[in-house]
């Protein structure tokens, strides 16, 4: 299995539309890799408000990401 | 104990329930702190007709476990009691339930604040709200 499966929550998920993508792990390195991929943005740095988890750990956009892993984005959290 | 979950709950039950499953308990605590987090009918100048919690399943269980860990190994704190809801949601509905037992009264306060704390700032959970101008995600304070 050579995918990473990405998930979206809340705001980031209406926003694709979808709630979750299953991309060709080739190429991707971290997880801002993941992020320019599903969201077809170029440039370097990602919103500063999206927040990122692999495997479902809170990560930093440069977290190492491989094959079969599970990659989220989502809005700062508001539970409670 | 650890549970998420989408049916409503009465978080005085649950917390004589959680004393019932630990009778080894009893004379054990001098002390029980407890939090209840409610759905209010207003929020940020409008009324809130209902709330949707939307959550991440899987990772709210696993951050949520993670805190009281760390709560029991920071405290000298019995089992902590930690419910919260998911989906539709009504007001005055209870959102979250945290319930601490300790021999003394410092550590179940403590550790009662860490837990309500660690869950509102890193636990994902989004509430998305009704309100009278409309449907908006809730941003943090």
């Amino acid at each position: 299995m050579n995918t990473i499966n990405v998930r979206y929550f809340a705001g980031i998920r209406e926003k694709f539309g979808r709630g979750q993508d299953v991309v060709n792990a080739d190429g991707i390195r971290c997880a801002a890799d993941v992020w320019h991929r599903v969201s077809g943005v170029s440039s370097v740095s990602a919103p500063i408000n999206v927040l990122v988890a692999v495997n479902q750990e809170y990560a930093p956009m440069d977290h190492p990401v491989r094959a079969g892993d599970e990659v989220a984005f989502f809005p700062p959290v508001t539970g409670g | 104990m650890v549970r998420v979950q989408r049916h409503p709950f009465d978080p005085w039950a649950e917390i004589a329930a959680h004393e019932r499953q630990y009778p080894q308990w009893a004379g054990k605590y001098g002390a029980t702190a407890v939090f209840v987090g409610s759905l209010r009918d207003f929020n940020q100048g409008h009324t809130v007709a209902a709330m949707t919690l939307e959550h991440y399943a899987g990772m709210t269980e696993k951050h949520l476990d993670k805190v009281s860990r760390e709560a029991i190994a920071r405290w000298e704190i019995l089992d902590p009691l930690v419910i919260h809801r998911y989906g539709p949601l009504a007001p005055a509905d209870p959102i979250v339930l945290v319930a601490v037992w300790s021999a003394h009264r410092d550590g179940a306060f403590l550790a009662c604040r860490y837990i309500i704390d660690e869950l509102k700032t890193r636990a994902p959970f989004w509430k998305h709200e009704e309100t009278d101008i409309g449907r908006r995600w809730v941003v943090p304070e």
